[in-house]
């Protein structure tokens, strides 16, 4: 069942600041979808047009069904939770938690065991008669949570609502985030961030914003294994996927392409039709995926420049080619000691080298 | 009716018709005009927030039109205009103003405001800055900040009290009782002297009011000013090897300049529309008139609108150019 | 800047003096208006205000008890008594019996009078005059003191200007008067320029930055401007001089400074919790009461300290808008310029009256400097 689509909208700022364009998204009930993007895409800019607090310039929103476009927000049935919470600072966390319900007129008694029920999943019930300025930023962030919860909404939409948090705690209260969403099957969430961990590890699926639109759907396995384009392969992961550029010497079920600047051939599980023999390409491998070789048999070969022992992996960045932009880098398992200055020979399972042309993969071309 | 039971009616009323009026209206958009359910309610709701700003906005923008605008471009009619019997009004062209400026009173008073225009922003602002200076190098300097600022909650009136008791003169052969006086007799002089008729120092002793009223204005914004200097500029220059005076005048100063400005401007306008002193204290006799007075003068003992009017749009016009300032600086902070 | 080592201390105790010496240039004037309200006609006349505070060395003229109240002891006839009032704590230092040589003795000493009888006088005003002879005359002795008298203080002039049912120029009334301006003239214009400035700073219209800067400009109008063309508008529908005149005035001038501190106020509050609103369901009108309002408290205090200060200190509105022949509706500042006229010498009732009229500023200044100051810093134009 289809909850919300977004059709061919566009968005565009007084001034002629176009922002988002030919957005086409199916989001499912229960679905949790996470946007990803480089910073200024218009993550935000979606969200809220989600939420209403931003109108649509062009094109259609529904929400079952129900066109949205001109809808106030307070009707969509959604709650938001913001970066910075926006809890009303006058008022006590269970006046925070009440307004939304008083304004819809519910009972005094249905609103007191509601802010009762959920403080207590919160771990806030001690907390309930503070005002905010009292509470520290991980509580603040839990009476955000609790504050929309209350509200029983059909959409949460969050935006970035971790980053004002310090690591351990970011990593604690994902975590009771998929809790609280396990425990909520049927509710729809849209949630904005900038962190890759985050979005791989909550999302139902993520959507990946660039240049004015989408670059690509999928759940956080797709996009890591296969990726539609280059924007994406190197946006997921990290470090970013390498890049290296070649030209195809044999097609078929599996493809082979030697590789310029130092570089032997490898071959790619990617099937490709014959019209693609020749042609340039770039050739895509994760630095996790990169392996040592010893036989003639590499795709690539040059001298490490730079050696960061990690303990568990150890990265390694090699010389910088004319013919690439930036370096290529592996991440090799274990400890490597002394490893600087030496030359290196390295390859990949076909199964994890990927193909791009013109920046889209060639899998399915 | 009894005048304290009016006044309670009136804020009954005045504030109940606020909350009514802002209440009422908007019920009366969201479910009447552009209900926000059927088939219409996405447009009507876009509809009815077209609308809503100025529904918030009508009762600011009726009275700042009618106490503010309309009396500008109606006084500028007046200025042009004769009185008539019988509430007529006749054009007339130049004649009221050059009526004004054939008359020696008006150019005393332009002079004096002239003389105030220089005088009291600058005092006023170097009192200022160098009462925030000091105050802010020393432990008990909010105290005394405090009393330096308070003549700003005196009226012109009170001050105007005060001042003359300042100012007081006494015969020779009695005690004085105004310091300036005492001081003054205490020093060597032979005879107490009137200080007020003093031409052309009881101008300044009017002024001295002022300034001492203003002051504090321009402490306190000061003080904000130079405690936003940055610490490192100041560091860098003790550093550098700069005395505390050369810290001040070529440090802190120059990075305060917007600032300064601000309070000459605002004390300016203060100076333009300066009235109740001059009317307390000497009402503009020995020639210490000014435009403010002269104006008052004009309007309610000679019943000279016409006169009256035109001397107002003088002072309207001599504060014009810091209006268009303003506007030009708030418009390029809204960008 | 005190942690840095080698500052000259000299250069810190002239910072200390010079601050001093202006704190004390500043506060004089205002000390001696509060001061001479407390001293008597007399003690006026006879010196400035700030010989008041100490002890004071003080040339008098006292008079002894008429002969009536002589007593017969002995054949000697004997009047005794002070001659201060009671609880008087004068010292005398030296005195005489005529005018030309008023330090001819020390108290204890024997002064001999013309009508062969004699008189002594203590320091502290005690007096013993004896004659063999009967004493004549209708009148006691004149004795010229010179006294040190400690510094004293009346109520009496408050009293006299507030509460005195002779008095025509009473400032009771007129204290009323301008506590019935004041109040409703800070509270309306605080609830029309909420409003407004919540349009100007959080709704979106064509124009709004027009008005804005309209805004500001009206700020610097001369309100001198206004008199006579309001004046005819109100006389025109009927309002004419009066309470509802001066507070629709005082509404009115007051409008732009409110919307322009309101506004820079309210655009400063967090958008978040704004649009978080908007999502929980509230309305503007919603928006407005329950969050705006109670957030944006510092900025409505500090235009209500001002628009008060200027209301209460107001002379020309009230001269113009209010104030007519009757007297009844007269106010603080109006009734003193009154008696600058009347009274121009009698400081005790002028510095009295003044004093009334400046001492609710004076304790709100005091009590609420801190929004007065913040309202100062936002509302001077950038
Ligand atoms: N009111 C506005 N007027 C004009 N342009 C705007 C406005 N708000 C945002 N933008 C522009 O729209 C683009 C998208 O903004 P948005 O806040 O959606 O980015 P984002 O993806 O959320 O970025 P971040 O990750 O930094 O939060 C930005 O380039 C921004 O400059
Ligand atoms: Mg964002």
């Amino acid at each position: 069942m289809t909850n919300l689509t977004l059709r061919n909208v566009e968005k565009t700022y007084p001034g002629e600041v176009n922002v988002l364009n030919n957005i086409n998204l199916d989001i499912r009930t229960g679905e949790l979808i996470v946007f990803v993007g480089p910073s200024g895409c218009g993550k935000s800019t979606l969200l809220r047009m989600i939420a209403g607090l931003e109108s649509i310039t062009d094109g259609e929103f529904t929400i079952d069904g129900v066109r949205m476009n001109e809808m106030p927000p307070a009707k969509r049935g959604i709650a938001m939770v913001f970066q910075s919470y926006a809890l009303y600072p006058h008022m006590t966390v269970r006046d925070n938690m009440a307004f939304a319900l008083k304004i819809a007129k519910k009972s005094p008694k249905e609103i007191d065991t509601l802010i009762k029920k959920v403080a207590a999943t919160l771990q806030l019930t001690e907390y309930l008669d503070r005002l905010p300025k009292a509470l520290s930023g991980g509580q603040r962030q839990r009476v955000a949570i609790g504050r929309s919860i209350v509200r029983d909404p059909k959409v949460y939409l969050f935006d970035e609502p971790l980053s004002n948090l310090d690591a351990a705690l970011r990593v604690a209260t994902r975590i009771e985030i998929a809790q609280l969403k396990e425990s909520m099957p049927e509710s729809t969430m849209v949630y904005v961030t900038h962190d890759q961990v985050e979005a791989m590890t909550l999302a139902s699926r993520i959507v990946v914003l660039a240049n004015k639109g989408i670059a690509q759907v999928g759940t956080p396995l797709e996009l890591y294994e296969t990726p539609d384009n280059e924007f994406v392969a190197q946006f997921i992961g990290s470090p970013a996927m390498n890049l290296l550029p070649g030209r195809v010497v044999s097609t078929g079920e599996a493809t082979s392409v030697s590789i310029e600047g130092g570089g032997g051939v490898i071959s790619s599980a990617v099937a490709t039709s014959a019209d693609w023999q020749d042609a340039i390409v770039n050739v895509g491998i994760r630095p996790e995926h990169m392996l040592m070789e010893s036989s003639d048999n590499y795709a690539f070969e040059s001298v490490i420049n730079i050696s960061e022992a990690l303990g568990e992996v150890t990265q390694v960045y090699f010389q910088q080619d004319k013919a690439h932009s930036s370096p290529v880098i592996a991440k090799l398992q274990g400890i490597h000691r002394d490893v600087r200055n030496k030359t290196l020979r390295m390859s990949a399972e076909p199964a994890n080298v990927h193909l791009f042309c013109e920046g889209q993969s060639l899998r399915g071309r | 009716m009894h005048p304290a039971f009016q006044a309670v009616l009136t804020i009954a009323v005045g504030v109940g018709g606020c909350v009514g009026y802002f209440y009422f209206s908007n019920q009366l958009l969201d479910r009447v005009l552009f209900p926000d359910k059927g088939i219409h309610a996405g447009r009507n709701i876009t509809r009815a927030n077209i609308i809503r700003p100025w529904l918030f906005l009508f009762p600011a923008l009726a009275a700042l039109g009618l106490y503010l605008a309309y009396p500008v471009f109606e006084t500028l009619r007046l200025s042009l205009s004769e009185r008539l019997p019988g509430n007529k009004s006749q054009y007339v062209g130049f004649d009221n103003y050059q009526q004004m400026f054939s008359e020696p009173k008006f150019w005393e008073a332009l002079t004096n405001n002239m003389l105030w225009l220089l005088v009291v922003p600058a005092l006023s602002t170097a009192f200022g800055l160098l009462a925030a200076q000091l105050s802010d190098r020393v432990r008990w300097g909010n105290i005394a900040k405090s009393f330096i600022f308070m003549p700003m909650a005196i009226s012109f009136v009170g001050a105007a009290v005060i001042w003359k008791l300042v100012y007081d003169t006494r015969p020779i052969d009695q005690e004085q009782i105004g310091v300036v006086n005492a001081v003054y007799l205490f020093f060597g002089g032979d005879q107490p002297i009137t200080w007020l008729t003093q031409i052309p120092a009881n101008s300044f002793l009017l002024m001295i009011v002022l300034v001492w009223i203003q002051t504090g204005f321009a402490m306190v914004i000061l003080s904000a000013a130079l405690r936003g200097v940055p610490e490192e500029t100041i560091e860098a220059a003790i550093i550098d090897g700069a005395n505390p005076f050369q810290v001040f005048f070529k440090i802190k100063v120059p990075q305060i300049k917007n600032t300064i400005v601000v309070v000459w401007t605002t004390i300016t306008i203060v100076v333009l529309k300066v009235f109740d002193i001059v009317f307390a204290m000497t009402n503009g006799q020995w020639e210490t008139q000014v435009l403010a007075n002269y104006m008052y003068d004009k309007l309610f003992r000679a019943q000279d609108w016409g006169v009256g009017s035109a001397s107002a749009m003088i002072i309207m016009l001599l504060v014009s150019p810091i209006l268009v300032w303003n506007v030009y600086n708030a418009r390029k902070e809204m960008q | 800047m005190s942690a840095i080592v080698g500052t000259r201390s000299s250069l810190v105790w002239a910072v200390h003096l010079s601050l001093a010496a202006m704190v004390l240039l500043w506060l004089f004037p205002t000390a001696g208006l509060l001061v001479s309200s407390f001293r008597t006609t007399d003690q006026i006349s006879t010196g400035g205000w700030w010989n008041s505070l100490s002890a004071s060395e003080q040339n008098l003229t006292l008079r002894s008890a008429a002969p009536e109240s002589q007593i017969e002891n002995d054949g000697v006839f004997v009047i005794e008594g002070n001659l201060f009032e009671q609880g008087s704590e004068a010292v005398i230092s030296v005195w005489g019996t005529s005018s030309r040589s008023i330090d001819a003795f020390k108290p204890g000493d024997e002064a001999p009078l013309k009508d062969g009888s004699t008189i002594t006088v203590q320091s502290n005003g005690d007096y013993k005059r004896q004659g063999i002879e009967e004493i004549t005359g209708r009148r006691g002795q004149r004795i010229f003191a010179t006294a040190l008298t400690p510094p004293e203080f009346t109520l009496d002039n408050y009293h006299k200007v507030l509460f005195d049912e002779k008095n025509r120029e009473s400032m009771g009334k007129a204290f009323l008067n301008t506590l019935t301006v004041t109040i409703p003239a800070t509270i309306i214009p605080i609830l029309v320029a909420a409003f407004a400035a919540y349009a100007l700073a959080w709704m979106d219209f064509p124009g709004r930055a027009l008005l804005v800067a309209a805004i500001v400009g009206l700020l610097v109008v001369p309100l001198q401007l206004a008199l006579i063309p309001l004046l005819t508008l109100h006389n025109q529908i009927g309002i004419g001089k009066g309470y509802l005149g001066v507070w629709l005035a005082h509404t009115g001038f007051g409008l732009p400074l409110a919307i322009y501190l309101l506004r820079n106020y309210m655009v400063g509050l967090p958008r978040d919790i704004i649009e978080n609103a908007r999502v929980d369901g509230a309305s503007d009108f919603q928006i407005f009461v329950k969050i705006i309002l109670p957030l944006s408290f510092p900025a409505l205090a500090s235009f209500a300290i001002f628009q008060f200060l200027w209301t209460w200190n107001d002379l020309l509105i009230a001269l113009v808008f209010l104030v007519d022949s009757s007297g009844e509706t007269t106010v603080m500042t109006k009734q003193i310029i009154e008696m600058l006229g009347t009274r121009g010498g009698e400081w005790e009732i002028l510095a009295t009256a003044a004093f009334v009229s400046i001492a609710v500023p004076l304790v709100v200044f005091f009590a609420l400097q801190k929004y007065l100051v913040r309202g100062l810093l936002a509302g001077s134009v950038k």
